[in-house]
Formats: structure tokens, sequence, C-alpha cells
């Protein structure tokens, strides 16, 4: 004999039929009390649930009942509701109807085979994303073709849009960096070479380090944060509302109208900025090697044309070149790849930023090692 | 009206909704009656969803007042407000889930609500919802871009449905179905609304629903709501629009079918 009167829940287990009584409302508030009670209810013999006293049932309430329904039925017995009226009978009965098949809820274990698989599977994907990435490349490059030799189809407007977006706007950004890393490249190695009595090579050290390495590495990683997401971002929303699909069946090539004037743009643009960050990095380095270690503008200048070969700027613009495909490529992939949900447009968003950027630095690695070998 | 009047859920006077100089709905009255499927039909820009989106609370009327369960909700207090939400469901015309969440989680959101509810008893009381609004009920675990329009509906609903409602508000349930899958729905409808008890507030362009389900209709036009009845009262109403409406071809093509519905009965 079970009594709860708080939640009025009666149940008598006494006799040959259980009996249980429901009183007060019974409805979602208190379906884990009821459904824990009506659990415990044996299934060796018949049960006679009475409503008569329950003021209110809602779903969960017939939930609970029709759970410990089909459970004692299961076992061969019958569960027999009193005292209900024909609303309270369908309301159980429909629910009886629609209560899930209790199997296949089992919870998956990961097993060491799984972890194994999902490494496996993770290594294919990145082998395939290289492989779909070389793919968009060729695509870009038999479009440019295919524009060299038809100027007509190509879509000049777009291009210089996307010039204007790519480039004169990260203007500002791009000659604020270097002009900031010339000045910290400088202050840090005036520290330095003071204690050897070398400050001269100060200017050979922002010379190369600037135009070698980091005016074209970091404008390359500014521009892939603002460009790459740029181009994920507004073709995965013409993805998302089916614009790219409406483009092919009008016979317009989304690859000619939407990924040659983007990543033309960006190799366009990527050398200029490129440049505008050298020139903005030497200007902060000699303003700095100027105020701290009193070499002047002059003298700067004499040893920046004698010391530093021009070859250090032609890697840079290669290197600028290279970037500008690789953050195209991925950015214009990315936006492809979007479905048709917000959601899956943030995911690509971020994940092009995130590959643009690592492909960037790696592209730059391998470089160091191809121009150490070739001797430039 | 009628003599007995049965009891009204929500009572609406001279609602007055505008944006900027444009007036939608100038000085509406209506009542919604405990049980009843009542379907609001209207022509585009009649402002249906601005309807429903007053009454579920997403707007402030710029005059007038919305009783539900008797209590004033324009200007009222947000604890008056919350316990009347919870009274009430919505389905938004997409099903508008939640896309980060599943299915099943997405009906459990409303369920976390509820204090001393075990997470076991809450994962069987979204599957029931989820298989009361007729998805099959593998389809928890799905995601919801993984399903489509009509299944979303669907989840919606069920998400709707999550903590019993007395009132649902369904929006353009059955917009975008194919007819098979849009009959589906109507029966869903009418049966839930019979088996749980429920109100429902529809707002449809669909002449088959309307038939189906709906037991008063209520004609947006004119800025109010021009005249509430049922189906046949409405075949009687002699103004323009209303008679365009329920006598237009495919209006008698709906009538038809039902006709057979009723036949084959």
């Amino acid at each position: 004999m079970v009594k709860d009167t708080q939640h009025g829940i009666e149940i008598d287990t006494g006799g040959d039929t259980c009996r249980v009584r429901l009183s007060g409302p019974q409805t979602v508030a208190q379906a884990t009390v009821l459904d824990r009670a009506l659990a415990g209810l044996p299934a060796d013999r018949a049960a006679e649930i009475d409503l008569s006293a329950a003021e209110r049932i809602d779903t969960a309430g017939a939930w609970a009942i029709a759970r410990a329904q089909a459970r004692i039925r299961a076992a061969g017995q019958e569960v027999r509701i009193a005292g209900a009226d024909d609303v309270r009978v369908a309301l159980i009965e429909t629910v009886a109807g629609a209560l899930p098949a209790p199997d296949a809820a089992a919870q998956k274990r990961r097993s060491l085979a799984d972890l194994l698989e999902g490494v496996g599977r993770a290594v294919a994907g990145a082998g395939r994303y290289v492989l779909e990435l070389t793919g968009y490349l060729g695509l870009f490059l038999a479009r440019l073709g295919h524009a060299l030799i038809r100027p007509r189809e190509f879509y000049l407007t777009a291009l210089l849009h996307h010039c204007q977006g790519v480039g004169w706007a990260a203007v500002p950004i791009v000659a604020l960096m270097a002009f900031l890393i010339g000045v910290v490249l400088a202050f840090q190695g005036s520290a330095q070479l003071r204690q050897f009595g070398a400050e001269i090579f100060v200017v050979d050290l922002i010379a190369i380090s600037i135009l070698r390495e980091l005016g074209i590495l970091l404008t390359a990683i500014i521009v892939a944060g603002r460009t790459a997401s740029a181009f994920t971002a507004s073709i995965g929303s013409m993805k998302m509302r089916e614009e790219i699909d409406a483009m092919r069946t009008l016979g317009i090539d989304p690859v000619q109208a939407l990924f040659v004037p983007r990543i033309l743009a960006l190799i366009l643009m990527l050398p200029v900025l490129g440049l505008i960050a050298n020139v903005a990095g030497l200007f902060g380095g000699a303003l700095m090697a100027w105020v701290e270690l009193g070499i002047s503008p002059a003298m700067f200048r004499v040893r920046l044309v004698e010391g530093t070969d021009v070859t250090h700027v032609a890697v840079g613009m290669i290197k600028a070149t290279v970037f500008a495909v690789i953050i195209g490529v991925i950015g214009c992939h990315a936006g492809m790849q979007v479905e048709s949900n917000a959601e899956s447009l943030g995911r690509m968003t971020s994940a092009a930023v995130v590959a643009a950027i690592f492909a960037v630095i790696l592209a730059d690695a391998l470089f160091s090692i191809f121009f150490a070998q070739v001797g430039w | 009206m009628s003599g007995a009047d049965p009891e009204v859920v929500i009572r609406l006077r001279g609602v007055t909704n505008a944006f900027g100089t444009q007036v939608v709905h100038d000085a509406l009255d209506l009542d919604i009656r405990r049980g009843e499927v009542l379907g609001v039909v209207g022509g585009s820009g009649t402002g249906k969803s601005v309807l429903l989106r007053t009454i579920v609370g997403l707007r402030a009327p710029q005059a007038g007042s919305i009783e539900i369960f008797g209590t004033e909700t324009v200007g009222c207090d947000e604890v008056t407000r919350a316990a009347i939400d919870r009274r009430m469901g919505v389905m938004f015309q997409d099903g508008a889930l939640f896309s980060s969440l599943t299915v099943r989680e997405n009906v459990e959101v409303p369920l976390r609500a509820v204090p001393g509810l075990s997470a076991d008893v809450r994962r069987g009381l979204a599957d029931l919802k989820i298989s009361l609004s007729g998805l099959p009920w593998l389809a928890g675990g799905k995601y919801p871009s993984e399903l489509s329009g009509g299944m979303r509906k669907r989840a919606g609903l069920a998400r709707a449905l999550a903590l019993d409602p007395e009132i649902v508000f369904l929006d353009e349930p059955t917009a975008g179905l194919d007819p098979i899958g849009a009959t589906g729905f109507d029966e869903l409808i009418h049966g839930l609304s019979r088996s749980l008890g429920l109100t429902v507030f529809l707002v449809t362009h669909d002449l088959d629903t309307l038939h189906a389900t709906c037991d008063r209709i209520a004609v947006l036009a004119e800025k109010r709501v021009l005249v509430t009845g049922t189906m046949t009262e409405m075949l009687a109403v002699d103004h323009p629009w209303v008679h365009e409406y329920f006598h237009g071809p495919r209006a008698r093509a709906a009538q038809e079918t039902a006709g057979q519905g009723r036949g084959a009965d």
C-alpha cells in the first residue's frame, strides 16, 4: 500500500488486482513522480487505475498511465481504466497509440575501434579536402583561360568591384599594421644590436624581415581574415537562397561569374597590398631607428639601397601571388559547401578563415625552404 | 450572438495595429471559444499573421484590449504574460526550429522549464509529442536541416504541444506542403484538437484545410474581422471579396472534395 497524498497517488497492491487511485491534477509538473510510482506496479497481476477523483490529466499524465498499461499488458495482464469520461479515454488512447517503439533507445558506447575509425575518417576527409581545393583551383584556371579566349564573357565590373573591396578598403589596416611591425622590429632590434655596437645593422634587419617575410605574411593573414570570410559569406548566402542554382538554370556559369572575379581581384591586389605594407613597414622602422638610434633617414636610405638586395622584394611578391590564390580558392570553396541553413554558413565562414590562415603559413614555410635551396 | 455562449478564451476588442501611417487593423473585434478550431482567412496583406503575432504577444497593438483566459494582456506585467504564454503554443510557418538542436532537443526546450522533471521522463514526453505529431520516432535524433518542409512543420507542432497548451496557434500549417502531406496535416490538427481538447487558432489560405478542420471561420478584410461563422454561413455571405473567396473555382473544387469525403464516411 503506497499512499502519496501530496501528489494524489494511492496504490494498493494487496489483492488479486492492484488498485491505483489518482486524485488532484496529474499533469507534466508531477509526471516524474507518477511515472516512477506506476513503474513500480507489479506486472504479474491485473491492475485497475481509477481516475474518478483526478481533476485534470494532460498528455504527460496520460503518458505515464499508457506506459504502465503497455508494460503490464506485455506481461499478459489486463489494465482497466475506471472512472474516466470519453474525453479522457480518448486522450489515453491517443497517447497509447503514439507511444514510441520501446526498443533501440540504447546509447551506443564509443569503443577504441570507433575512435580509430574517427581518426581514419578525419584523415581521409582532409585528403579529400585538399583534392577538392585542387579541383577548384583547376576550375578557376580553366575559366580564366576561357575568359582570355573570350574576353566578352569576362565580368569586368565584378572584378573592379572586388578589387575595391579586397584591395582599396584594406589599405588603411594593412598600412597601419605594417607600420607598427616596423616600429617594433626597429625597437627590439636596436636593443639587441646595441650590445654588440652593431646598431647600423638594424637597417638590414628591418629591410630583410619586412620585405622578405613579415610584410607579405602579415598582410596575407589580415586579408585571409577579411576576405576569405567575405567570400565564403557572400557565396554561401547565395548558395543558401538557391541563387547559384538559379544562375546555372539561366545559363550563367557561377565559377565564371563568382569565382574568377573574386580570386583574380585577390591576385591583383594582394601584391599591391604587400608593397604598401613594405613601404609602411620600412617607414615605421626608419622612424624608430631615427628616434632610438639616431640613424638619420638619409643614412637609412643609403644603407637600405646598398645592403639589401632587390630579390627580397621579388621573393615577397612571388609569395603574395600564391597566397592570394590560396586564400581565394579556400574562401570560394567554403562558400560552395554551405547548406540550406544559417548554422552551416557561420560554420563554413569560420572554417574558411582558419583554413586560409593555416594554409598561408604552411605555404610560407615551404617557400622558405624552397628559396633557401634556390639560393635567393 | 447565440443564447448559451460557450466559454470565450480569447476576446479581442478594438485592436488597432499600424505600421507608421499604414493601418493594418482598425478597431478589430474577435472571440475565440474554448475547444473550437477557428480558421482565419483574408487576402494577402490583410494582417493575418500580424493578428496572430499580436495575440501571442510578439507585437504590442497601438490600441485595444486582448483578454486571454479572462486576463487583460495588453500592457500586463511579464509574470502574467509568462503564465499565459505557458498555456499557449505557437507553430510558426516553417517550424522555426532551433537549427543547432535535434528535433527531440527542440521539443525538450519548453519541458526544461518544468521543475522536477527527470531527464528520462522529459525524453519520453518529447518522443511522445514527436510521435503524436505524426513524425516517425527516428526523426527525434535528426537536425532540422535534415528534415523536409512538412516534417519541420510537424516538429514545430510537436514543440508547440510540448507543455499541453490549451490554445495552439498555427501559422499557415499547410503552406508549401504537397496535397497528401497537407491532407495528413489537416487530419492531424482535427484529431489532436478533438483528443487533446485543444483550441486552435489557424491562419490559412488553404480552402481544403478550412473545410476539413475548421469549426468556425473569421474573414479579415477592410482592416477588421468582416464576418465570422461556419462554412455554411460563409457561403451565404454576399460581401464581394468573401463571395469571390468561397465561390471561386478553387473553392468549388475544395467543396466537392469535402462533399466526397463526407460521402465516404
